[in-house]
């Protein structure tokens, strides 16, 4: 087999052969809870920047392991860090996992439909996140903020299981001490000590105000926390015409060539994994789709 | 061949004649223009598509017996060269094949480096090819060469395939191509077409060509021009064969059906029938889903990415963390039937079906993708 | 007593009562404080009143020997805790604990169930409003019994 140019990648900063990986090496990596951490990487290539947009994922590599789709969860305007959160729930993402400052990882991406951002413009924005669904929606929390002024009212409603599981809890402390910023936090469940919301997420949307009228909805988490957080939006006031989520299928390839990540006519790494929920809505419902 | 999106030539005033006895100056001239050969050939009793040498390996004479769940062949006396329709095999298997390696990395002090393998550059002749099969290539061109991510190992080969189609004279006992409009002539895709006429006293081909290079090797060849008498007999030979097929299927608003019985129960009885075994997924001709598999050495010092065809069958095809979404064989087998009559259609603009009842056939439990359709229409 | 009629008359969980019945609820209601740290109320005492949150936030526990107190909900300003006092044996199943200074309006249950037994059209009323309380109550119990987080073990 002959050698290709390892670094085969056109002007357009795409490879020429879409499973070709980028080489990446890791400089910081942060425990987040105790299954959850979080890497920053820098890439090894020429191409110092890594582009993207608030929503998209890349396929990560961990040589001889293999890959794994992963949202990238870090500021979109610093381009020369990647960022991404990742839970340890198999053998990629515990072989990632048990890297240390310094490891490589491979890269493919960024691939998929991202958060609605410029849309949202002029708009209230709702974000609800659910468990480590926090991490797609913090590149989007990032940009809103750093464009504050683009939008109304900036909201974020997060809901994890317990105390301990709660993901970026120093970051969630800065954004609630913003005084053009809504943070409202809640747990399934808590110890004696807790004193604040105790609930699913869901009941934080009656506990803020918007205008449902002119507001974009995000929403990621379990399925499950999506679907009940559509219909509390809905009780509101809120159009499904504005309200966003994010799908997660078994993913292969990542680029709509192996077929695995379909609902029905929908390929969730190209067409997704941001949908407008009128898009998805007949897929969302639909059990064993 | 270029992928169909290139200009094809219409030629119906220039179709001529190839007598049976020059047929082999076809496969020489491809041969001696650099061609590898592949056709259809006998072999465990079945016809499958190989690499073939010369006329005397194509299944002359035989003749094949196709049913719901049942596969026969029987050598008659006619000595045609295509007296049959399609086997197992699709044209699949040589231009997206079953396993196959996509780079090789080794590790190094660096972390590792990839090696992409150079794009085949083999030129490929595919003898034989059905019109339905013809459709199914321009369905893979379109996902795996046409996206906005392409397959450049698939688009390589696919560029160095010269295609001899053959018209279906004979259609087979679970073909539906004229339901779904993809055959049984074959009207565009193709360097060459050829009609084999077999009569009591003459045994020749119609021949078109339908590129610049079928008209090239064409010119190669002893023909003479078709007589009005023949073009007819060869264009009644196929309205016969139009309306010969052993399936229908009713193709009029499927998709809107099947969307709007999503959740008819109708679907656990075909399931109690389905052993989930996937064959049908492995003969389609358009069924293209992979796994991506990453293996390394056992040193752990080089690594490979293999592509292997899977199939959404399988129990674990849509699996995420915690389990599978489609865990029963009702949705599984809605998930075939419906992205080939539905979801397709949605996402490339044609169906996933091109009618060549090769599911039909190869399924052990004999289920019927027509029969089912139908049910689910006058279930309307 | 006016006062008492206005507050109970704008909190949102009585919104669009008429007013003939806030008039009647004034009688069984009274104000109230809890200090921070304080139970309003233990599981297995008689339930004997609602309240609707001024200020403040009170978190609804249980004792989960030997786990301790889990604390399964937490109600704040502007909504309504307490449905035990409207089903028989009328006894509390759960703690409650003021977290942190808490003002509240509390409605005496007793009271309540007489008048409502004496006019059922006032009666139909708390419990078209006391349903919807319970249902979003048991939906969001739900969604904290499937654990929607986990690990997918």
């Amino acid at each position: 087999m002959a050698m290709a140019n390892k670094n085969s990648i056109n002007q357009l900063g795409i490879a020429d052969n879409p499973v070709f990986t980028r080489q990446f090496r890791i400089i910081r990596k942060r425990t987040e809870t105790y299954d959850t951490f979080s890497i920053d990487l820098v890439a090894l290539d020429d191409i110092a920047v890594f582009d993207f947009e608030p929503g998209q994922f890349n396929m990560l590599y961990i040589f001889g392991i293999g890959e794994v789709p992963i949202s990238i969860s870090g500021d979109p305007e610093n381009t020369g860090t990647l960022t991404h959160t990742i839970r340890k729930v198999g053998a990629v993402t515990r072989g990632i996992g048990g890297l240390k400052k310094g490891g490589y990882l491979g890269v493919r991406g960024p691939y998929g439909a991202g958060w609605p951002i410029k849309a949202a413009a002029g708009k209230d924005v709702i974000a609800v996140a659910g468990g480590i669904g926090l991490a797609p929606l913090r590149p989007a929390i990032y940009y809103l903020l750093a464009h504050r002024e683009q939008y109304s009212r900036i909201i974020l409603m997060y809901g994890a299981r317990t105390p301990e599981d709660i993901l970026y809890l120093r970051q969630l402390e800065k954004w609630q001490s913003l005084k053009d910023m809504t943070t409202l936090v809640t747990v399934d469940r808590a110890l004696g000590d807790w004193r604040g919301n105790v609930g699913v997420v869901t009941t934080l949307v009656g506990r803020s105000s918007f205008d449902p009228s002119n507001c974009i909805s995000m929403i990621c988490g379990p399925e499950i926390m999506m679907r009940y957080t559509v219909l509390e939006l809905e009780k509101h006031g809120v159009e499904e015409k504005d309200i966003y989520v994010s799908m997660e299928r078994n993913m292969k390839c990542g680029i709509g060539l192996c077929g695995h990540c379909q609902i029905g006519p929908t390929f969730v790494c190209k067409d997704g994994p941001v949908y407008r929920y009128e898009q998805i809505r007949n897929q969302f419902l639909k059990r064993e789709m | 061949m270029t992928l169909v999106t290139s200009t094809v030539m219409k030629n119906k005033n220039n179709i001529v004649i190839l007598e049976r006895e020059d047929f082999h100056i076809l496969l020489e001239i491809l041969f001696r223009e650099g061609y590898e050969l592949y056709g259809p050939t006998v072999n465990n009793e079945c016809i499958i598509y190989d690499r073939i040498q010369k006329t005397e390996d194509l299944p002359i004479g035989w003749k094949d017996h196709q049913k719901a769940g049942s596969y026969r062949l029987e050598k008659s006396d006619e000595k045609t060269l295509f007296g049959y329709s399609v086997g197992p095999h699709s044209w699949k298997k040589l231009l997206h094949p079953a396993n196959e390696r996509l780079w090789e990395a080794a590790a190094d002090g660096n972390g590792f480096t990839i090696n992409i393998p150079q794009g085949d550059d083999s030129k490929r002749a595919f003898i034989g090819v059905r019109s339905c099969e013809l459709q199914a290539l321009s369905i893979h061109d379109k996902i795996l060469a046409e996206g906005p991510y392409v397959n450049p190992l698939y688009r390589n080969r696919r560029e160095n395939v010269f295609i001899v189609a053959v018209n279906c004279t004979r259609p087979g006992g679970t073909c539906f191509c004229a339901s779904m409009k993809t055959g049984p002539k074959a009207v565009s895709g193709f360097d060459l077409s050829l009609t084999e006429i077999l009569e009591s006293d003459a045994q020749y081909f119609t021949v078109e060509a339908g590129s610049a290079s079928g008209t090239e090797i064409l010119s190669n060849l002893p023909t003479r021009e078709a007589s009005q008498a023949e073009i007819e007999a060869a264009e009644k030979i196929m309205e016969r064969s139009a309306e010969n097929m052993g399936r229908t299927l009713n193709i009029d608003h499927i998709k809107e059906l099947l969307y709007d019985n999503f959740d008819n129960a109708h679907w656990e009885t075909i399931a109690e029938r389905c052993l989930t075994c996937g064959n049908c997924t492995m003969v389609c001709p358009t069924c293209f889903c992979v796994n991506i598999e990453d293996i390394s050495g056992l040193a752990g010092q080089s690594a490979e990415r293999w592509s292997r065809w899977d199939s959404c069958y399988t129990i674990d095809f849509s699996y995420i963390h915690g389990g599978s979404i489609r865990t029963s064989p009702t949705a599984r087998y809605r998930q075939w039937m419906m992205h080939k009559l539905a979801y397709w259609l949605d996402q490339f603009g044609t169906f996933g079906c091109v009618g060549c009842g090769r599911c039909i056939t190869w399924c052990p439990a004999g289920i019927d993708i027509t029969e089912e359709a139908a049910i689910f229409q006058e279930k309307q | 007593m006016e006062n008492l009629e206005k507050i109970l008359a704008n909190h949102p969980s009585l919104s669009d009562l008429d007013d003939k019945y806030i008039q009647l609820l004034v009688s069984c209601a009274s104000n109230v404080v809890f200090k921070a740290g304080e139970y309003i109320f233990r599981e297995g005492e008689p339930a004997d009143n609602f309240y609707l949150i001024r200020h403040g936030r009170v978190l609804i526990e249980v004792n989960l020997p030997p786990k301790g107190s889990i604390i399964i909900r937490s109600r704040e300003e502007g909504e309504i805790f307490g449905w035990s006092w409207l089903v028989p044996p009328y006894r509390w199943h759960f703690d409650a604990k003021a977290v942190e200074l808490t003002r509240a309006i509390a409605l005496d249950g007793k009271c309540l169930r007489g008048k409502c037994e004496a006019d059922h059209d006032l009666g139909y009323e708390i419990m078209k409003r006391f349903v919807q309380i319970i249902a979003e109550r048991l939906e969001a119990t739900r969604l904290q019994l499937m654990d929607i987080y986990g690990n997918g073990k």
